[in-house]
């Protein structure tokens, strides 16, 4: 599966501000003053230092979310902007879903599996095909096939609205200057606001079901489809748009012809990027009443049985495989370069139409058709149980004893430094440091989502959760590289790695959250293992791709030179994949706090923990909001700090799938 | 909860036709009110909140609905929160276990006027402070409150910052237990888990590992027909002692929990609203039908098919009469 993409288009094709063309000879010198600044901040740190203490329970910022929500409650009957603007908004959405929840019950279950299986075959090659029918069929031996089909629906519509509305929006932020700068942020919000935090407001804009959930699940999914769409877009090659503007064409022709059949499998990524971020809706969007795999998966939860969890879960990890192999093959026969006979294609669709259509109509007419046989049930409910049981009951001492030392070494003491820092001692610093990574514009974009988090009223509780990210990340690079370098230099390795890789990027992390409390207790140390779970895969993709990518002449010099192979990884595969390495911290750090409301389930407190009662609780509505935009300030924080790194590997972000 | 999506597409379609020419604007209630499907005498919809003791209530209350009354039941999967806001957008007609929860009733039943008290399901909600067993009976007098500084040390986590560690559960329970630990004077830090689940899951850690633990708890719950846990005292409950939340220095009071409906149900949902009304019965009952869904493995429909077949005693006068 591809990794998320964060930020593309606007510096991809523009050259780098800071004479990018010798960054070597600037390398050191860049160390030594960024060693410096360092020194500087922590002998300031330690004149400056503060008592720490507790966030209060009222600010300006929470009280302006509060009556924000007050107002939306009384007018929704009244106001125009509802009664022509949202209410349809809702009532067109209800009528999408509804006519996708109609099409795929129409076809039964044995239509449903056929069709899949065609559409996989003309888009993806007969393997995939039978991938999916497969993959399919064991929604049904799991016992779960109305629940899939009803996760099914819901993420083909949101993704449906995603490709609709992101499509268009890529193209005018890749052709129109302007929209791109004025979308981004508006995107990092989308993309980095946890879902929770406007949850129940979605609820009063869209009422209860499965409007809001598509909704909310559309506002998560765009970002990427947005993306990736302006980065194929301004990827395009110049001489053929010359070529096509000496021809005569006007700007339309030349979009329409040119430019986007060219930037077509860039697109389609998009869209897989889409379809990821949809599933990974799944569970939250079972507590607005979304039918679906999420409902099994809050309702096992309730009642502690990981077992019935996985089995949900798994449904998700098969759903999202399958859909994924299907959108990347049609992205690889997307590519123009490919030449397959068009009869052969022609003849190979409507010989799977033909099947789908045959057994479509005989799974209607038939009585096995009508419901998924009974006797083909297989569940992993009770062995994993089983499983689970065992580890909790054994491993506990073990996991205990990590939990406390990695605790007390690393955790505590980054977390005491950044809660007792000043606000204003610390966004300094971060504008220093990054203008010696980054630049002076990152740099001060920084130092403004720092201060915007100490306007918020949250300053300690978001340095508990920075404490927490940035010691995941740490872990998440650690574990990554090493894998991703492993895989790099054994093919079989990693061919083995990808589906497990593919689980743990796609398996709900609620589903092993209750074996993570069993072994870790309720603490901040189980957010992070959940975060790192979560956040590995992408780095290993990135990693892995990164040394790959090293050109072969280099690597065959160094060998013929006499390298061992741990001086040549050291000296030349992973100096030449900086870029890659960097890029790759920067998608972690995005993972990571993604997974930070989760951690506010299983202990983590902080952010999070505001998050999650803001949405339970009426009166923390305000305090919830604030800290989830204390979320993205941490993530735009971030970003900003890391982003000179990305911008060097942007077309790592592409190969990354 | 197969829906009839063909119909529903329809009534979508037309609302918004009839909206379009009339030119009036959609309202927030447009095209949700389902038509009642044959035969039926209509749909009432129960918001299922999201623990185990609530399902077990709604499980009995839909079954009877159904097969004794002959009406439809709509089930959502609802926060509680949530499930009130539905009380105003017609999409919710009852909750059938609320917690307290007085600010919801001051937004939606004073102020809002959309939904009205119902009166208590006859469970009662206790509040307060559990050790394991194992703990109470290898230190006797660790269910004092009075006690627990003596013991401080050996709630000491990760998390408690050198102290002994209190774990709260849910944001969305009813808590007093920070201003307790400093009124009290307690060595402890408050934790807070997150989630039921988390809570569930450590106490269960804790009974299995013999590992201390202290925490926020509560009942009717159904780990209690599986496990033991001890509750620690604190100082006695008296009337108004928890009037100021940041003065409070005594123990939870027990909770009567009740129903809420909205205003249009109880005014126009007649044998269903009365049956809703007359719904009463004990922790015992509750906890037995929460045990046969979760120990036991039923679903909800099996678990209350089982306990109305066993309990009609109990059930029988809650049917209205002359239906």
């Amino acid at each position: 599966m591809t990794t998320v993409v964060t930020d593309a288009p606007a510096a991809a094709g523009t050259a780098e501000p800071d004479g990018g063309g010798r960054p070597r000879r600037a390398l050191p010198r860049r160390a030594v003053l960024t060693a410096g600044v360092l020194v500087v901040v922590l002998a300031g740190y330690a004149v400056v230092r503060t008592a720490g203490g507790v966030d209060g329970d009222d600010a300006a910022a929470f009280r302006f979310f509060d009556d924000l929500r007050d107002w939306v409650d009384a007018n929704r009957d009244t106001s125009p902007l509802f009664l022509y603007g949202f209410n349809y908004l809702r009532l067109g959405v209800s009528l999408l879903v509804g006519a996708v929840h109609g099409a795929l019950y129409g076809l039964g279950w044995a239509g449903l599996v056929a069709v899949t299986a065609a559409v996989a075959a003309v888009l993806a090659g007969w393997r995939v095909a039978l991938l999916a029918a497969a993959g399919f069929l064991s929604f049904g031996v799991l016992g779960l096939w109305q629940e899939s089909v009803d996760t099914l629906v819901l993420t083909l519509s949101a993704v449906l609205l995603a490709a609709l509305i992101g499509v268009p929006l890529g193209v005018l932020a890749a052709r129109v200057a302007p929209v791109g700068a004025l979308l981004r942020p508006v995107l990092d919000v989308m993309q980095i606001l946890p879902t929770f935090a406007y949850l129940a407001p979605m609820t009063l804009l869209f009422l209860i079901g499965e409007p809001a959930a598509t909704i909310a699940t559309v506002i998560y999914a765009l970002p990427p489809v947005v993306r990736i769409t302006a980065l194929g877009i301004s990827e395009v090659s110049r001489t053929a748009v010359e070529a096509s503007t000496a021809l005569g064409s006007t700007r339309w022709q030349t979009l329409v012809r040119v430019r986007l059949p060219l930037a077509r499998p860039t697109i389609v990524l998009g869209v897989n990027q889409a379809i990821m971020m949809a599933l990974s809706m799944v569970v939250v969007a079972a507590l607005i009443d979304a039918p679906g795999l999420g409902q099994n998966i809050v309702q096992a939860l309730e009642r502690v049985n990981v077992g019935a969890a996985f089995d949900a879960g798994l449904a998700i990890v098969v759903m999202a495989v399958v859909l994924d192999r299907i959108t990347t093959g049609a992205a690889r026969r997307a590519a123009p370069t490919r030449h397959d006979s068009p009869r052969r294609r022609l003849i190979a669709g409507l010989a799977a139409a033909a099947v789908a259509a045959t057994v479509t109509v005989l799974g209607r007419l038939l009585p096995w058709g009508a419901e998924f046989p009974q006797s083909w049930r297989f569940s992993f409910a009770a062995p994993v149980n089983t499983a689970t049981a065992w580890v909790e009951l054994h491993l506990y001492d073990a996991t205990e004893a990590v939990k406390n030392v990695v605790t007390a070494a690393l955790l505590d003491p980054v977390q005491t430094v950044l809660t007792t820092t000043p606000w204003w001692w610390f966004a300094a610093a971060v504008v220093a440091v990054g203008a010696l990574t980054s630049g002076w514009r990152p740099a001060v974009v920084a130092g403004l989502a720092a201060s915007g988090v100490a306007g918020l009223g949250l300053w300690q509780n978001a340095m508990q959760t920075l404490a927490s990210v940035l010691v995941a990340t740490v872990a998440t690079m650690v574990v990554g590289v090493l894998l991703g370098v492993y895989c790099a230099r054994h093919d079989r390795f990693a061919a083995a790695l990808r589906p497990l890789l593919d689980a743990a990027q796609t398996m709900p992390s609620f589903v092993y959250l209750l074996p993570a409390v069993a072994l870790f207790g309720a603490s901040r140390f189980t957010a992070i293992a959940a975060a790192v779970i979560y956040a590995v895969p992408p780095v290993v993709r990135l990693v892995e791709r990164g040394v790959r990518d090293v050109p072969a002449g280099a690597v065959e010099a160094a060998v013929s030179a006499g390298s061992t192979p741990a001086q040549l990884l050291w000296k030349v595969q992973l100096p030449m994949a900086r870029g890659g390495l960097l890029l790759a911290a920067n998608q972690g750090i995005v993972m990571v706090l993604a997974m930070v409301v989760v951690g506010g389930l299983v202990g983590a407190g902080a952010l999070g923990y505001d998050v999650v009662a803001g949405f339970a609780q009426r009166e923390d509505f305000g305090r919830g909001l604030a800290a989830g935009f204390a979320i993205v300030l941490l993530g735009v924080l971030m970003d900003r700090l890391t982003q000179g790194a990305g911008r060097r590997g942007t077309e790592l972000r592409r190969a990354a799938g | 909860m197969r829906r009839a999506t063909t119909g529903r597409l329809t009534a979508v379609a037309a609302v918004l036709s009839l909206a379009l020419a009339g030119c009036g604007g959609a309202k927030s209630d447009a095209g949700t009110d389902k038509a009642a499907a044959g035969g039926s005498k209509g749909t009432v919809k129960i918001a299922i909140n999201p623990w185990v003791g609530y399902e077990a209530n709604a499980a009995v209350v839909a079954y009877l609905l159904e097969k004794e009354l002959g009406y439809t039941v709509d089930k959502k999967n609802l926060k509680e929160e949530i499930s009130w806001q539905g009380f105003e957008t017609g999409e919710v007609d009852v909750v059938l276990e609320n917690w307290g929860h007085d600010d919801l009733k001051k937004t939606y039943i004073q102020e809002k006027k959309v939904a009205v008290e119902v009166g208590p399901t006859g469970n009662k909600g206790v509040i307060g402070w559990y050790v394991p067993q194992w703990m109470a009976e290898q230190y006797p007098d660790i269910t004092d409150g009075k006690n627990l500084n003596k013991y401080a040390n050996l709630f000491k986590t990760s998390e408690s910052g050198g102290k002994g560690q209190l774990l709260d559960g849910d944001p969305s329970f009813v808590t007093n237990d920070a201003a307790l630990v400093q009124n009290l004077r307690l060595n402890y830090k408050v934790v807070y888990s997150g989630s039921e689940a988390a809570l569930i899951k450590a106490a269960q850690q804790a009974t299995a590992q013999k590992k201390p633990l202290l925490f926020y708890f509560y009942e009717p719950q159904w780990l209690f027909a599986k496990e033991k846990y001890a509750r620690v005292k604190l100082p006695a409950y008296t009337a108004g002692c928890d009037a100021d939340p940041k003065k409070v220095a005594c123990d939870y009071p027990d909770y009567t929990l009740d129903k809420i409906a909205s205003k249009k149900f109880a005014d126009t949902g007649g044998a269903a609203y009365q049956l809703v009304k007359n719904f009463q019965w004990t922790n015992e009952d509750q906890n037995l039908v929460s045990d046969y869904i979760t120990n036991q493995g039923m679903t909800a429909e099996k678990a209350a098919e089982k306990w109305v077949k066993e309990h009609e005693a109990t059930w029988k006068p809650w049917i209205p009469a002359g239906s």
